[in-house]
């Protein structure tokens, strides 16, 4: 490090000195509602997660205020060291925040080390500036200059925060932007100094911090994707890692969502229209549905709607992920949205992969709900193979049907209609069917059976979206999505990941 | 120290035994940081053959209608052939603690992984016996149209292979991207020669290149390949684009364990041409299990159980008038020295989760163009749960750069420790995200993994001198094939074991007639 500037050249600073006290203030702000927004969003519950963030950020910079008795000298150099420390950390927070979400067994240790790190940076700004000013101005001026401005820049704050920087440029720019005003200072102030006080070291600091954050700005795109959650359109009030995935929660307003690594599973507002038409098509053609098995659908929707069938006796539902039936069979958020389904003496629930336990299976159901992710990858693209579906036909009862969720003939006619070819070289009998969804858009499911799938179908009472009428028009498919010649989806070819990947890549651009 | 003196036996597996087809399985000692275990190729058993047995009277003398020496895929393959014809009266001497040879298996707590060889392509229609063997366990479901229907469980599941090249995977092993426009010339003008000799037809009706390849067509422009290096006929025709040479240099390691110009043309072009898998679905399929072909040697050695003595050395073969006076014991022996031999190195690491990579999508075999390594097979490939868990890579070397000597002296000589770290570095070289992921590497040493196809030996005299049987003497090897794959192993021993039963009048209906 360099020798102090003389103080002749601090008396020279006086106005951008000042000016500082101003871009201080506004950083200073936004670093704090960076992290009670990020707090809110990633944890829920803003009125809490807002009050502990604002007064650990208060107390930290009480300790920074109280730390700075011990700069004794060379008050200029320290505060440009904490401008360039603060736009690091500051700067690069709502980014660090976003990248450890995932990553940590609890967040909130990160969240408030950082949130008390910069809060005492933070703190030892104002009073190393008043003691940088106090040869130039006397007492009661400087206290009432620093402290307006100091006011100011948190007023400008404060309101560019909701209604500019959060639309425009989202949490990760934002905080590389200010703190790209932070090193800004301490640049400025460097470069003001006369050549002989030039601190060098701080000047490289600088210069490699701010080269950081301009990258973090415009990179701030890729960093958003590493950042999982930052993708999500909504509050994540719940985000949990199980060995099998990745399973979160949003909530904006009355909407909430699940999302299962990344893919919507259900928006609750229109779930119904999905799960009614999943379920209804194929128990409403079972004479009598007394045993019915589930394979997916951990969110026990579907079981809802099957539930709803006088004759049902028993459903066994067959979910990969314990924890997935344990949030859905417990948590008060959730058992209204599913109407307690999972913990009904009906269901019996097996928590296995659906592929070896049907392999095992011996048992014959009157109906089948077939409710898996979409064939995203190789792994889950099994769950759609022929193979499996002679599994299946073992599993249906002579007069049984079963129903297949197979993703979207609109978007990916291929896709669908390879489901539909792969349930026949089992042997089965199909008929396809579509609704919308508007989460989703045009959903697409494939009845199968041993024998011929007839028109008639008995709804329960009580339902939203399908009536006789609506019913049977699923069955009705337009030019845009009929059906074409597709080959059948095999383990050892996976045509139906190819396809399911194309036509939706496609679709999203 | 039992000596076991069999009278009337015959030799079925003499190469294989006399010059040692197995290794033995030394429990290693974990060192270093990763937990693992060295095993493999053991000189130490031996030792034993190198003092004759002497004279003391051996302590229990046996009688036996056939004795198969060597409990690899030809033995074993001889035994099941026995068993199949109703013959009873015969034993398997095998020298290692287990059956199986090159295609043995070890299991851990995540899954069964292979020690050797791992696959077995859809078998072409010449390869009867095979096909015979894969109908009686099941492996072919059914027939359609005179084509076989293989179990879906067992195909090897999309995606089988990618490639690691330029920084990205690929799917398939032959480099199909950003190449330049000449090579990808090159390389199409290549499969499609490689194609044409596949469907060529010799004048006596037969296959230009067959499996097994004794059923080749004896053509002698044909067979003039064998006298000409891989490399010079791969010059002579202009296929020299790096990423060709390349992709044939891995082939001839994979399959081989040795390098292009220590390969003759006629093997060479015999890989690319001898396959025409004869299937009711895809014929280019590949058949493998957790265990690799384990599956197959262990299947092979349920059905003749009672049949075989492990941890035999069989010191000295004698035929008499009467037969053959075979002298063996159950202690620990030391191979010779081949003539024709190659070193390679298997290892198992176990990780706690499946490396992905940028590009294709993980495969069931993932090869880096990068790498000397021939890549790792992903063992719980065929598993069938939805979400990937821990798993078994099974990494290859072939240390086919060394004088075999060299090799095998390297073999004996590095500890487990370095190499752990060499094939901890190619997987985190090939997979960055395996970092941290690797809980154990167990490293097995193959002194001899196969034969090696150098020019002249195919259809030389001397391979053909060495299958020539001398009753009551039936030699039975992959070896005797120049080329050291299950099929080849099968048919030698399903030859061997019917021209024994015929040595002893004894009829059978032949797995090998079509």
């Amino acid at each position: 490090m360099a020798e102090a500037p003389a103080g002749d050249a601090v008396t020279s600073l006086g106005p951008i000195l000042l000016f500082s006290a101003f871009v201080v203030a506004t950083c200073g702000l936004v670093y704090e509602l960076l992290a009670g927004t990020l707090a809110s969003y990633l944890l829920g519950d803003s009125v809490t997660q807002f009050s502990t963030v604002i007064g650990t950020y208060l107390f930290a910079m009480g300790m920074g205020a109280w730390l700075s008795r011990g700069v004794k000298r060379n008050e200029l150099a320290v505060f440009i060291r904490v401008e360039i420390l603060i736009a690091a950390v500051g700067g690069g927070s709502a980014a660090l925040l976003f990248l450890l979400f995932d990553r940590v067994a609890d967040f909130r240790l990160p969240l408030y080390g950082l949130v008390l790190l910069i809060g005492t940076l933070v703190g030892l700004e104002v009073p190393l500036l008043m003691r940088l000013l106090k040869d130039r101005l006397e007492f009661g001026d400087l206290v009432s200059k620093v402290l307006t401005f100091d006011y100011i820049g948190a007023l400008a704050a404060s309101l560019l925060f909701p209604l500019v920087l959060v639309p425009q440029l989202g949490l990760i720019r934002t905080g590389f932007l200010f703190g790209l005003a932070n090193v800004a200072v301490a640049l400025g102030l460097l470069l003001m100094l006369p050549a002989r006080a030039r601190l060098r070291g701080e000047l490289a600091a600088g210069i490699i911090v701010a080269a950081a954050l301009v990258a973090g700005f415009f990179g701030a795109e890729r960093l958003q994707k590493l950042a999982e959650v930052a993708a999500y359109q909504a509050p994540v009030i719940y985000a949990a890692s199980t060995p099998y995935q990745r399973i979160v929660l949003t909530k904006a307003g009355d909407d909430l969502r699940l999302y299962l690594n990344g893919n919507m599973q259900f928006s609750s507002r229109d779930e119904y229209r999905y799960h009614e038409a999943l379920v209804h098509p194929a128990l409403g053609r079972v004479a009598r549905p007394a045993h019915v098995l589930v394979l997916g659908g951990g969110d026990g929707l579907a079981l809802r709607e099957i539930l709803k069938h006088p004759g049902v006796e028993a459903i066994t539902l067959v979910d990969l992920d314990p924890a997935m039936t344990r949030l859905f069979g417990r948590s008060a958020m959730l058992t209204p949205l599913n109407q307690g389904a999972l913990t009904d003496r009906r269901v019996h629930v097996v928590n296995a992969d659906a592929f070896v336990w049907l392999r095992a299976n011996r048992r014959q159901y009157d109906a089948v709900v077939v409710d898996f992710p979409d064939p995203t990858n190789f792994s889950v693209g099994k769950l759609y193979t022929l193979s499996l579906y002679r599994e299946l036909a073992r599993a249906i009862a002579p007069d049984g049907i079963a129903v297949v969720q197979s993703t979207s003939p609109l978007v990916a006619p291929r896709a669908y209609w390879t489901v539909a070819a792969t349930l026949e070289a089992a042997g089965l009998v199909t008929r396809a069917y579509h609704a919308n969804v508007p989460s989703f858009g045009e959903w697409g499911f494939i009845l199968a059976a041993h024998r011929p799938i007839g028109d008639a179908v008995r709804l329960p009472p009580g339902l939203r979206f399908l009536t006789a009428h609506t019913q049977a028009a699923m069955y009705d498919f337009p030019t845009d999505m009929a059906r074409r010649p597709v080959e059948v989806n095999r383990l050892d070819n996976q045509v139906l990941v190819r396809a399911f990947d194309a036509e939706w890549s496609r679709f999203e651009g | 120290m039992v000596a076991v003196r069999g009278v009337t036996g015959f030799d079925l597996d003499r190469r294989g035994v006399m010059i040692g087809a197995g290794a033995l399985a030394l429990a290693g000692c974990a060192e270093g940081a990763i937990p693992g275990t060295l095993a493999g190729a053991d000189m130490a058993r031996g030792h034993l053959l190198r003092t004759p047995f002497g004279d003391a009277a051996p302590a229990e003398t046996r009688r036996t209608g056939i004795a198969i020496l060597g409990g690899g895929i030809a033995g074993l393959a001889a035994a099941w052939t026995l068993a199949e014809a109703g013959y009873r009266d015969f034993r398997l001497l095998e020298l290692e603690d287990r059956s199986g040879g090159n295609a043995r298996s070890g299991r851990n707590a995540i899954s069964a992984y292979p020690l050797g060889a791992h696959y077995l392509p859809v078998p072409n229609a010449e390869a009867v016996g095979v096909r015979h063997l894969l109908d009686r366990l099941g492996i072919i479901t059914g027939w359609q149209g005179g084509k076989p229907v293989f179990d879906p469980y067992q195909l090897v599941s999309d995606p089988d292979e990618r490639l690691l090249r330029l920084g990205r995977w690929q799917e398939g092993l032959v480099p199909s991207v950003a190449l330049a426009k000449g090579d990808r010339a090159q390389i199409d003008g290549f499969f499609a020669a490689m194609a044409a000799f596949r469907d060529m037809k010799g004048r006596d009706g037969r296959p230009a290149f067959a499996i097994p390849m004794e059923l080749s067509a004896r053509d002698p422009e044909l067979l003039a390949l064998d006298g000409q290096s891989w490399t010079a006929w791969l010059d002579a025709h202009g296929y020299t684009c790096a990423d060709l040479r390349a992709h044939i240099r891995y082939v001839c390691r994979d399959e081989y364990g040795t390098e292009p110009g220590d390969v003759s043309a006629w093997t060479g072009v015999h890989y690319f041409a001898g396959r025409r898998g004869d299937a009711a679905g895809d014929g280019d399929a590949v058949l493998s299990w957790p265990g690799g072909n384990g599956h197959l040697a262990e299947a092979m050695a349920a059905r003749v159980a009672g049949h075989i003595d492990t941890g035999h050395v069989v010191g000295a073969v004698n035929a008499t008038g009467a037969g053959v006076v075979i002298d063996a014991l159950d202690a620990r022996s030391r191979r010779r020295v081949r003539i024709i031999a190659d070193a390679a190195v298997v290892a198992n690491a176990s990780v706690d989760r499946l490396p992905a990579g940028p590009g294709a999508a993980l495969a069931w075999d993932n090869v880096s163009a990068t790498s000397n390594s021939l890549g790792y097979v992903v063992a719980t490939h065929q598993g069938l749960a939805s979400v990937g868990g821990p798993s078994v890579l099974t990494w290859y070397l072939p240390l086919s750069e060394l004088p075999p000597a060299k090799a095998r002296a390297l073999l004996q000589a590095r500890p487990l420790a370095d190499w752990q770290r060499i094939v901890h570095d190619d997987l985190v070289m090939m997979n960055p995200d395996l970092a941290g992921a690797i809980s154990r590497i167990d490293v097995w040493r193959w002194g001899h993994a196969m034969v090696r196809p150098v020019p002249g030996f195919m259809w030389g005299s001397q391979r053909q001198a060495a299958a020539r049987f001398v009753p009551p003497l039936f030699a039975a090897h992959s070896d005797l094939s120049g080329v050291s794959i299950f099929e080849e192993a099968h048919y030698r021993g399903t030859l061997a074991a019917e021209a024994a039963m015929r040595h002893a009048g004894f009829a059978h209906h032949s797995l090998l007639a079509a």
